[in-house]
C-alpha cells in the first residue's frame, strides 16, 4: 500500500527540501518505487536541490488542470531507477493548487505503483502547506533546536491533529516523526542549543533523528546531488538512519554526542567550531 | 596554522550561564498557552474576550490581567479563569459594597 509522507516545518529554511530530496533518495535506493512532490508553488526548489531543474517541462499546476499526464510530468531521476520529482509550477498562481486535484494526483500516483509519495511542504501555513499535508500518512516534522522553529512546529504539529483527511474523516491521526536538523551536539554539550531531549520534551512527538549540521549538505545542494548519494559523511550516514528508522528499523542513535576531542586539539585548537552551512 | 587555544580551556568555567536552559522555560510556557493539548478548547480567546467584556461593564481591567486556562489533572479537566484587580480603587469599594447595602452610595449610606 502506497504511503503519503509529508514534510513540514513551519518555519522556513530549517531543512524540508533538503530533507524530501535525502528521503526519496535514500528509499529509492533501498528499491522502493518512490515520487518527491514540491508543493511551493512559486518558489520551486526541490528540482534544483535534486539536480534536475534543467529537465523541467511540466509541473504540478499543468497535471491538475489537465494540461499535462503524470507521466509527462514526472521527471525520472538518472541516477536511482525507483526516484521521480514533480515540480512545482514557478508561474501559475496558488489557488490552481485544490484539493480535488491535489486528491487526483494522489490517486494516480498510486494507481501508477508508486510506494512513497514525498510531500514537500512550503513553509509557513497557508493554501500550500495545508494541501502537501491533507492527504498525508506520515508527517515528518523538521525542526531546528531554535525557539522560533521549535514554536512554528508545535503549531504544524495542531494543524495536522486537526486539518487532514485523517483527522477529518475520523481516521487514524497522520503518524508523526521529530526530525532534528542542523544539530550541533558541540553547541548543546556548552548549554548553547536546545539539546533532543528537551525538543522531545516539548513536542511531545515520536523521534526519528538528528542530522548534524554539516558542510556537506551546502556542498550538496550546489551540485544538485543529495548528500545521501556519498556514503561517508555524518549527514547522509544520519539520513541513512532515518529511513530505516522510518520503515520500522530500530537503529541506536549515533549523532546525538559530541564527538571526544584528545588533549593536544584542546589545547592548541583545530576545527573546533561547527562551521556554518546552509540548507536547501 | 595552530591557535593557542590553551587560556579558553581555563576560561570555560567561569563562560557566562549556558542559554539553551533559557529557551527551554520560555518555549514551554508558550507551547503549554498555544499549543495542541487546547485544540479542542479553541475556543479560549473568544471565551476570554467575551468574558473580559462582561467584566469591563463593572469593573477596570486590563487585558493582560485575565487569563483563561485550561488544565489537565488526571483524567478530568479544569477551567481556570484568572481575573487581577489591580485598582485598589476599585478593591476598596468593592469592600465597602459587601457590608452595606450594595446599590448605595457611600454618601447615601451615611
Amino acid at each position: 500500500m502506497a504511503k503519503v509522507v509529508v514534510v513540514t516545518s513551519g518555519k522556513g529554511g530549517v531543512g524540508k527540501t533538503t530533507t524530501s530530496a535525502n528521503m526519496a533518495a535514500g528509499l529509492a535506493s533501498m528499491g522502493y518505487r518512490t515520487i518527491a512532490i514540491d508543493f511551493d508553488v512559486g518558489l520551486r526548489n526541490l528540482d534544483l536541490v535534486m539536480g534536475c531543474e534543467r529537465r523541467v517541462v511540466y509541473d504540478l499546476i499543468n497535471v491538475i488542470r489537465g494540461e499535462a499526464t503524470l507521466r509527462q510530468a514526472a521527471i525520472k531521476d538518472k541516477r536511482l531507477e525507483n526516484l521521480f520529482i514533480l515540480p512545482a509550477s514557478q508561474t501559475r498562481d496558488k489557488d490552481a493548487l485544490t484539493r480535488a486535484g491535489v486528491e487526483s494526483v494522489i490517486d494516480g500516483l498510486k494507481k501508477a505503483g508508486f510506494e512513497y509519495i514525498i510531500c514537500d511542504s512550503p513553509a509557513g501555513i497557508e493554501h500550500g502547506a495545508h494541501m502537501a499535508m491533507y492527504f498525508a500518512d506520515h508527517a515528518i516534522v523538521v525542526t531546528n533546536a531554535e525557539v522560533s522553529s521549535v514554536r512554528d512546529s508545535d503549531r504544524i504539529l495542531g494543524l495536522l491533529d486537526a486539518k487532514t483527511q485523517r483527522a477529518e474523516k475520523g481516521m487514524e491521526p497522520v503518524k508523526t516523526h521529530l526530525l532534528l536538523t542542523r544539530y550541533s551536539p558541540a553547541r548543546v554539550a556548552k548549554g548553547e542549543m536546545l539539546g533532543h531531549k528537551d525538543v522531545i520534551d516539548l513536542l511531545g512527538i515520536d523521534f526519528i533523528g538528528a542530522i548534524p549540521e554539516s558542510p556537506m549538505v551546502l556542498q550538496s545542494s550546489n551540485a544538485g546531488v543529495p548528500v545521501i548519494f556519498d556514503p561517508n559523511n555524518e549527514a547522509s550516514q544520519a539520513y541513512q538512519d532515518v529511513i530505516a528508522r522510518f520503515l520500522g528499523e530500530a537503529r541506536p542513535q549515533r549523532f546525538l554526542e559530541a564527538p571526544k576531542k584528545g588533549f593536544f586539539k584542546r589545547m592548541f585548537g583545530g576545527n573546533s567550531e561547527a562551521p556554518l552551512a546552509a540548507v536547501g | 596554522m595552530m591557535k593557542l587555544k590553551w587560556l579558553d580551556y581555563f576560561r570555560r568555567s567561569h563562560a557566562e550561564p549556558a542559554s539553551a536552559n533559557l529557551a527551554k522555560n520560555r518555549l514551554s510556557i508558550i507551547v503549554a498557552r498555544e499549543g495542541r493539548s487546547q485544540g479542542q478548547h479553541n475556543y479560549l480567546p473568544q471565551l476570554r474576550q467575551e468574558l473580559l467584556q462582561v467584566l469591563a461593564k463593572y469593573e477596570k481591567i486590563d487585558l493582560d490581567q485575565v487569563t483563561v486556562n485550561v488544565e489537565s489533572q488526571g483524567s478530568c479537566e479544569v477551567l481556570e479563569l484568572n481575573v487581577i484587580l489591580s485598582n485598589p480603587e476599585a478593591i476598596k469599594r468593592r469592600g465597602e459594597n459587601t457590608k452595606h447595602a450594595p446599590f448605595f452610595s457611600e454618601a447615601g449610606a451615611r
